[in-house]
């Protein structure tokens, strides 16, 4: 995966709809987007951090705001064009490529399309490997390494950048700017040099979100021993089958929460409750958690085997329910604080291993 | 027999499939007086005349008060790339959404026969009514200019945000008509569909793209119907089995294109006489699933494409499987296998049953004394026991799996069983209380369209901090109940039929997308 091209954005969408965990906004128009500007630029060169001058500035860019309206404000692409220029500008240097902070859901292929409209290279890492609802839970936060300056940008040309104490702070800045901007705007954060991403990224997410996709399309093609392969590659475990029983959905405090129950399909009964916030965060069976944030739970329907998103769940959905295992960068110091089942506050659960 | 000859008491309800044109003549009472099948023809009216010919016959036409037409007529017309109008594409919402361009995910060939000029102008609104930019009103003056340059035939136009806020849609229109005259066809999203601008988009193009082949089907029924002299309330059933006055629909082919699927659903609950069951529809070559709730079918909660548009219509939610009457049946003992090939309808030449040589499902069904009426039992008196066990027990086992996965509850529910092979369907299934096969299920489609009620909807986002969520769920209630008064309801009769609501994330204020139906029998 050297270069991308118009051809390649189908796969890696599957991908970054595996890797949202059932949110991450829906990909869906981040990949016309990309098509579109692949088609209309030219395609884009794949870099790994080590390729660039340890010094050189890469810059990034993703959605920011409520899904909901995204899908009625559709990106123009030049938001995110100008939330790097803004950026840029304010850190009076030039970058030398773009990467995604997010490789799941739609901020997965979002930065495609603006390194392809800039010339830029995109560099094969992020900071989450997964979607996350806050900009601060990112493996750069683990490293020390922080999310400001960072710029804020509409299609209309309106920019602002933030200088910032700390992550947390980011965040609380760059949502009260997205209220005012119309709610479906491009944000830049976490400007890094390419050395700082080799040594606190979760390097090559791009080529796993590629190969991951690559493995559920052969058992979406019933390709022989593809399901068994997707599991053993990915380091996945199946959980459950099962439909959904009762869905429960409620905002709180800016965030979709809702409960989905699964009864399973085999008839014994057995219940597997999955608590969601923005993304699939906790999956308790018979009420024990068995699957925990930050590692990924994500449901596939039965028949398809597409990933699920909680916008499109429904009752009586049939899907399977897997584990997936969160990048190992994860495993650092400070994890469970920023994105285990506290941070989100489920105080009574503890973080438990997938089993191998 | 015959009753006051000032009394309007009945309704006809026709179904133009791909096959088949069927129509039925239904009492007040829900009961079926007549009903006939013939061959669809290429111009729908041929069809729909002798089908109205079969039924009447012997009834007084005054008393009949209502005609309902389900057709899919439209949906062959895209899925065959025929009739479809040229159609000049504006889109209300720049500087947003320039990053992708009308029609980008269109197959080509669809797209060059009906999208010709397009255009993204200043416009639209943002999510909380204000706008996105002023209307560009000199931009949308030289797309008309443009549109009949390139010799379109209709305009489709779509703005950010139109479902909640419809003032630059209604504008755009008026400049246009204003420029090119009142009677050139322009089709507004908002009238169309949901949230969802791309999705939204596309369907007001196929519309725009429909308004021909629409109005010949719409004048094929009212001229068959005057033909027939029936002074009646001519109406077309739309995708979610509820009614729109016919000379409404020829303005909105989309929203009636999809059906047949559900009037079918419909239709065989009703003749059954009940409102919440598994449908089973049993073909030649395959079956699909579906599961009513309330009268109406649940709907899939997937993108569904129409000749492959993305389009965010709902459609019921069905589950496909290779079981029917002409599934081929091979080997025995271990190696018993089944489909998922099917001779399909050759059944009624190919079948050993009735003296060809491949051993279907039916053959099987007949043997084991499910199947009556058709074939001969003696030539299959002598197939091996353990394969006639076999198969139905795997026929068993699938219609077992799929009914248990339609419910979404434990609760047993009656399934229907429908189509020409509903034969196959066992007496006792697990998890279901009574297996029905409804009377006249054959026109279970025409049966649906003639009991379809009128309906309203709404579709906007709410401030649950504003206003209590009581609140506001209320205001949906009454405005999705205003509406399906105003398209015919009788006010006494409207129900809610469902309440969907999205909340918004990160939005602050407590923002809610509410999705709110309402539906009634006819006044």
């Amino acid at each position: 995966m050297d270069l991308l091209t118009h051809d390649d954005i189908e796969t890696l969408c599957l991908g970054a709809t595996l890797l949202g965990t059932g949110g991450g906004g829906d990909p869906y128009v981040a990949k016309l987007l990309a098509q579109q500007a692949l088609a209309t630029y030219g395609p884009v060169r794949v870099v790994d951090p080590g390729d660039l001058p340890p010094d050189a500035l890469v810059l990034t860019t993703a959605v920011i705001g409520a899904p909901t309206v995204t899908l009625e404000k559709i990106p123009a692409g030049t938001e995110f064009v100008g939330s790097v220029e803004a950026l840029a500008s304010y850190l009076g240097k030039e970058p030398a490529a773009i990467m995604s902070i997010e490789v799941g859901g739609l901020n997965t292929l979002v930065p495609i399309a603006t390194a392809a409209e800039m010339g830029l290279p995109i560099v094969n890492a992020d900071g989450m490997r997964r979607a996350f609802p806050q900009i601060e839970m990112t493996v750069f936060t683990l490293a020390g390494l922080p999310a400001g300056p960072l710029s804020i940008a509409d299609e209309k040309g309106n920019q602002c950048v933030f200088k910032t104490t700390n992550n947390h702070v980011a965040e609380a800045l760059a949502r009260a700017a997205v209220i005012q901007l119309g709610m479906a705007n491009a944000i830049s954060c976490y400007p890094l040099t390419a050395g700082q991403i080799a040594e606190g990224a979760i390097v090559g997410s791009l080529t796993y979100c590629n190969e991951v996709a690559g493995l559920l399309e052969a058992v979406q093609r019933a390709d022989e021993g593809a399901w068994e392969r997707f599991l053993s590659e990915s380091g996945s475990v199946e959980f459950f089958r099962g439909k959904v029983v009762d869905l429960d959905r409620r905002t709180t405090a800016g965030f979709a929460r809702s409960t989905v129950i699964l009864e399973d399909l085999d008839g014994s009964g057995d219940i597997m409750r999955i608590e969601v916030q923005n993304e699939n965060l906790i999956a308790f069976r018979d009420g024990e958690a068995v699957i925990t944030t930050p590692n990924l739970i994500c449901m596939l329907d039965l028949e398809t085997f597409d990933p699920i998103t909680t916008e499109y769940i429904a009752y009586g959905h049939r899907v399977i329910v897997i584990g997936m295992p969160c990048a190992p960068e994860w495993h650092r110091p400070g994890m469970l604080e920023l994105v285990g089942p506290e941070a989100f506050g489920y105080d009574d659960v503890d973080f438990v291993e997938l089993p191998r | 027999m015959s009753p006051a000859g000032d009394s309007r008491d009945l309704r006809v309800g026709i179904d133009v499939g791909g096959t088949n044109t069927d129509a039925v003549v239904i009492d007040a009472a829900g009961e079926v007086l007549a009903a006939m099948k013939v061959a669809t023809t290429p111009e729908p009216i041929d069809g729909i005349r002798s089908a109205l010919d079969g039924v009447l016959v012997g009834l007084e036409h005054s008393r009949i008060a209502k005609a309902m037409l389900g057709t899919t007529h439209s949906a062959n017309a895209i899925i065959q790339r025929r009739g479809l109008d040229k159609v000049a594409m504006l889109r209300l919402a720049a500087p947003s959404s320039l990053g992708i361009s009308p029609g980008a995910a269109w197959p080509a060939d669809i797209r060059a026969g009906v999208i010709g000029t397009t255009a993204i102008i200043e416009g639209g609104h943002e999510y909380n009514g204000k706008e996105i930019a002023a209307l560009d009103t000199e931009a949308v003056k030289r797309l008309a200019a443009e549109a009949v340059r390139t010799g379109c035939r209709s305009i489709a136009v779509a703005g950010a945000f139109s479902p909640a806020t419809t003032e630059h849609e209604i504008r755009a229109r008026e400049i246009l008509q204003a420029e090119l005259g009142a009677d050139f066809p322009v089709s507004v999203s908002y009238e169309i569909g949901s949230l969802g601008l791309l999705e939204r988009e596309n369907a007001t193009i196929l519309n725009a793209a429909l308004l021909s082949v629409a109005t010949g089907v719409i004048s094929g029924f009212e001229g068959a119907l005057a033909e027939h002299r029936l002074d009646v309330a001519a109406y077309l059933t739309q995708n979610d089995g509820t009614l729109m006055m016919a000379a409404e629909a020829g303005q909105y082919p989309v929203l009636t294109l999809g059906s047949g699927p559900t009037n079918s659903m419909r239709g065989a609950c009703a003749l059954a006489g009940v409102d919440d069951a598994i449908v089973i529809d049993v073909g030649g070559t395959s079956a699909d699933a579906g599961i009513l709730v309330g009268g109406f079918p649940r709907q899939s909660s997937a993108a569904i494409e129409v000749g492959g548009v993305r389009t965010n219509f709902r459609m019921p939610d069905l589950i496909s499987m290779g079981l029917g009457g002409g599934t081929i049946v091979r080997d025995a003992g271990a190696d018993l296998r089944i489909g998922p090939d099917s001779v399909g309808y050759d059944v009624a030449t190919d079948a050993i049953c009735v003296g060809g040589d491949v051993l279907t499902l039916s053959d099987v069904s007949l043997a084991a004394g499910r199947m009556t009426g058709f074939g001969d039992p003696a030539r299959v008196a002598t197939l091996d026991a353990e394969v006639v066990g076999g198969a139905l027990g795997w026929v068993d086992e699938q219609i077992s799996i799929v009914s248990e996965r339609m419910k979404s509850t434990r609760a047993a529910l009656p399934l229907l069983a429908v189509g020409g092979g509903a034969h196959l369907v066992p007496d006792a299934i697990p998890g279901v209380s009574e297996v029905i096969r409804p009377k006249h299920q054959s026109v279970a489609n025409a049966y649906g369209a003639g009991i379809a009620e009128a309906s309203g909807s709404v579709d906007r986002v709410y401030s649950y901090d504003a206003s209590s969520r009581e609140d506001c769920l209320d205001d949906a209630r009454q405005l999705a109940t205003d509406a399906a008064v105003r398209s015919g309801a009788d006010p006494g009769q409207v129900r809610i039929t469902t309440v969907t609501e999205v909340p918004m994330t990160y939005v602050p204020g407590g923002g809610c997308r509410v999705m709110v139906k309402a539906a009634g029998p006819l006044a």
